[in-house]
């Protein structure tokens, strides 16, 4: 019964345009786009921590880094998305193989401090980039171009734009964990020692799973720039890191639509206190609105202690992957 | 000392003050089961960790199936032919038997740079998997998670999963740790069977087991290897005696 | 570029390295004896800094809010140990880290629905006039008693890690915690004794920082990565290593700041030395800490055995 849920989800999916129409909430195809284009940057993170064992908290650099990198192309003139979005993967591939070859090279706290800090490096490298916005960001002059007539301004057209690609994405990550690769990366998550014993050069796989983690992560950050026609540094800041764990953890880490559920829970619940007024908890606290990071650090704490295997793990077996009770 | 499979010279490793490998010199021919033995703490597991690349000598050269090694790492090593097993067992536990040795076999055959494909319609794997699985004596379990098998099955599936990526030379870290006698004598069957086709350096305490086993026997004291020679030679050896004087194995 | 600048700036790169050394100093040593990664660390920190604010406008004494906002945070760390990160001991560093995220996330949103965002403070007007160290050179007295501070701290910890019992069990607890335990140590009590010494630790460089830095919300996240670059350089669980690391840390981060845009305008053409400049100040420390991991992946001093 559970195998037909994500078609389901699928199909409400592609309906949803068409419903929000019917009831004038079009305001919400938007915000749709917006939480796929989440969803699709976390289930990037989903592969190198859920999958790979690998605790980065410095994914926000590629999503930015595919974000500055479509931004910058738009800016100079080049709009079409046959072009920025590749591009937009290529860098953030780049960087990921820059960054990963030096991170993987050490292990634990040591790991996580370290793609902390190179992503603290690319985030005050986009705040000195005067030439494109610096502090203030860059409002980039139009969305990216598909040509055959799709006009990805339509809101309604880049929705389903970004929803194919999501769905694209999803489908190569279950390829992937399946694939001799996938099986690769995921038992050195578990013993990485005797698969370098068993003749792995495992340095050379997970560097491989983090390019490629990056460059699905930068297809994000492309899709976010044209999304808000605007990109700025604090996408790349370490806390957007932080917000990027929180809807895997809240998702299932190493569960397939970890990172989808994750987004769509932790933007929905911004979502729902910025514009709906729960009365009892406005009694409480009158502009609780302006507190929503509170209830966020409840929930990722409740979830930490009590069920670390996320909302997907309350319905699915227990993933091989992921936190554990100690 | 030309043909010697695995050639070790003058192997140095410093902890700090400490001395671990003093100077060890070592020959194991090809298709000899070669057994190191020496009290605790005299740095077998420590010369292991060197030989299988897993830890980087401070000096000395080691050579093996004329090819020099010292500075390769360890999954170099392992494609060209030398594995280990583990003293303390490390296999993957959430995984079936089945698929830990399909792991091993899939590292030597193909490249696993592979994202689309499924792994596991790949018959061809598995059933070479299966095949070793039943040499080492554990097709009963073959579905069996990993971490549910007992200890001495366990220990089985350490030795199958050096096994399994067909090494010239096999160093084994003590494979009997912790077995009683009939998982013992499983052990030593499974060792002599592989006496024709892989080479063994094996480290052992249990000394039944070495002296049933074994074609030549090193001694590794305080890190220096101070005897080597035929069970008989080594039995006799007045310095040897004094080595494991209170131990009661030199009877 | 004179020499008096030079010094102003190693003296300022001196204060905040030793304040610095406050928080590392309590971060290292949960680390290296709880094997706890503490991301709210840095929230005690802004904690003992609005706690300064509010109980000096209280007693109208700069010194006295000092003094009571160092033990008042040291029982919220203890609070905050006993009740949740005590769960996190045993479990594994991600779960840490999102935890102690979590942590930092709320204490943000307490600490502003308690106060407001911000809650500013000023140095206490006894110290704010400057003192002339050399002939024509003034630095102000209120930097020269952080530092002083800072030092008397330094020594404290060096006394009591070295000297005293509870600093043995400390180290003892820092290289081999099973070892500290089979030997009787009341692994608990310590646990939490350590934590709360470390909270007040911040609470100190909180309020004497204070006065020189805005006391807002958010102040804790800039420092804590700070600290983590500290004792990541320095080898976790090294006391040693967190001094030293600090005032690397310290010294390259304010010095790098002040001199480097001037610098590279000397050999660069002014748009790039405009636009790098900042940017490599900024990434300094970060530069500084990949260069030490790549050579020394322990730290400078690794604690552990």
């Amino acid at each position: 019964m559970w195998r037909a849920l994500p078609l389901v989800v699928l199909a409400l999916a592609i309906a949803f345009p068409l419903i929000a129409k019917d009831y004038g909430a079009s305001y919400y195809v938007s915000f749709g786009s917006r939480v796929m284009i989440y969803a699709l940057a976390a289930t990037s993170l989903n592969l190198i921590l859920g999958y790979g064992g690998m605790i980065s908290f410095g994914h926000a650099a590629f999503v930015g880094a595919g974000a500055y990198a479509t931004g910058v192309l738009l800016v100079e003139g080049i709009t079409s998305a046959w072009i920025g979005w590749p591009a937009a993967m290529v860098v953030s591939a780049l960087l990921a193989l820059a960054i990963g070859a030096v991170s993987l090279r050490t292990r634990g706290v040591y790991f996580i401090m370290i793609t902390l800090a190179f992503a603290q490096m690319a985030y005050y490298l986009t705040v000195s980039m005067k030439a494109y916005g610096g502090e203030e960001g860059l409002n980039l002059p139009t969305r990216a171009t598909l040509g055959f007539d799709l006009d990805l301004k339509n809101d309604d057209t880049f929705y389903y734009t970004v929803l194919v690609l999501l769905v694209v994405t999803l489908v190569l990550l279950q390829r992937l964990v399946h694939s001799r690769f996938g099986r690769v990366i995921q038992a050195i998550r578990d013993n990485e020692t005797r698969m370098e014993a068993i003749g792995y050069p495992t340095f050379r796989y997970k560097l491989i799973c983090f390019v490629i983690a990056g460059a699905f992560g930068g297809l994000a950050g492309a899709l976010l720039a044209s999304h808000g026609n605007y990109v700025n540094p604090s996408l790349l800041h370490w806390t957007q890191s932080g917000m990027l764990l929180i809807m895997v953890i809240l998702g299932g880490v190493g569960y397939r639509y970890g990172g989808l559920i994750g987004a769509i829970v932790l933007l929905g619940i911004e979502e729902l206190i910025a514009n709906y007024k729960i009365v009892w908890l406005a009694a409480l606290l009158p502009n609780y609105q302006q507190h929503a990071l509170l209830g966020v650090g409840l929930l990722l704490l409740a979830i930490v202690l009590f069920a670390p295997q996320g909302i997907a793990g309350l319905f699915a077996r227990p993933a091989s992957a992921g936190i554990n009770r100690g | 000392m030309g043909d010697a499979l695995l050639n070790v010279r003058n192997l140095t490793k410093r902890f700090g003050g400490l001395i671990a490998t003093d100077g060890v010199s070592l020959a194991v021919a090809a298709g000899e089961v070669h057994a190191l033995i020496g009290p605790n703490g005299a740095g077998k597991t420590t010369l292991i960790e060197q030989l299988s690349g897993a830890m980087p000598p401070d000096a000395g050269v080691i050579r093996f199936d004329s090819v020099d090694i010292t500075g390769k790492p360890q999954h170099e090593r392992v494609r060209l032919g030398l594995a280990r097993s583990y003293q303390v067992t490390s296999i993957f536990g959430k995984l079936t038997v089945l698929d830990n040795i399909v792991l091993a076999v899939q590292a030597r055959t193909g490249s696993s740079v592979s994202f689309w494909h499924p792994r596991d319609s790949e018959t061809r794997l598995f059933d070479e998997a299966r095949r070793l699985i039943g040499q080492v004596g554990l097709a009963a379990r073959e579905t069996a998670l990993a971490g549910t098998l007992s200890h001495g099955e366990q220990r089985q599936l350490e030795v199958g999963l050096a096994l399994a990526t067909q090494p010239k030379l096999l160093l084994l870290d003590e494979p009997m740790a912790g077995m009683g006698l009939d998982e013992s004598e499983r052990m030593i069957g499974l060792i002599d069977s592989l006496r024709q086709t892989v080479t063994v350096l094996l480290i052992e305490h249990d000394m039944a087991a070495v002296f049933r086993l074994a074609d030549r026997i090193s001694v590794l004291v305080f890190g220096r290897i101070i005897a080597t020679g035929d069970p008989v030679a080594i039995r006799n050896n007045a310095e040897v005696k004094r080595a494991y004087l209170g131990d009661g194995a030199a009877t | 570029m004179s020499g008096i600048l030079i010094l102003e700036q190693t003296l300022n790169g001196l204060q905040f390295g030793l304040m610095l050394f406050l928080l590392a100093a309590g971060l290292t040593l949960v680390f290296g004896i709880m094997d706890m990664i503490n991301l709210a660390h840095g929230s005690l920190y802004m904690i003992g800094a609005f706690l300064t604010s509010t109980l000096v406008s209280v007693t109208g004494s700069f010194v006295i809010g000092v003094l009571l906002a160092i033990p008042a945070t040291a029982v919220i760390g203890m609070l905050l140990e006993i009740t949740v990160l005590r769960r996190l001991y045993t479990r594994d560093h991600l779960s840490q880290v999102l935890a102690t995220f979590a942590l930092i996330l709320i204490a943000n949103e307490v600490v502003r629905i308690s106060w407001g965002s911000d809650q500013p403070l000023a140095t206490p007007a006894a110290l704010s006039g400057p003192i002339e160290l050399l002939p024509g050179m003034f630095y102000a007295s209120y930097r020269l008693v952080i530092i002083a501070v800072g030092l008397a701290v330094a020594a404290l910890l060096y006394f009591v890690v070295t000297k005293t019992r509870t600093g043995m069990l400390v180290r003892a607890g820092a290289s081999n915690r099973e070892m500290a335990m089979a030997m009787g140590v009341n692994i608990r009590t310590l646990f939490t004794l350590v934590f709360g010494f470390g909270a007040g630790l911040c609470a100190l460089a909180g309020a004497m920082l204070a006065p020189l830095f805005a006391v807002q919300v958010g102040m804790g996240e800039n420092i804590l990565i700070l600290a983590f670059v500290v004792i990541v350089i320095g080898g976790i669980g090294s006391i040693r290593g967190a001094l030293v690391g600090s005032i690397i840390v310290g010294m390259v981060d304010t010095i790098g700041r002040a001199f480097l845009p001037a610098l590279l305008r000397e050999f660069l053409p002014p748009q790039f030395a405009g636009a790098i400049g900042p940017a490599l100040a900024s990434i300094l420390i970060y530069l500084l800490m990949a260069a030490v991991l790549f050579w020394k992946p322990q730290g400078l001093f690794p604690a552990r055995g």
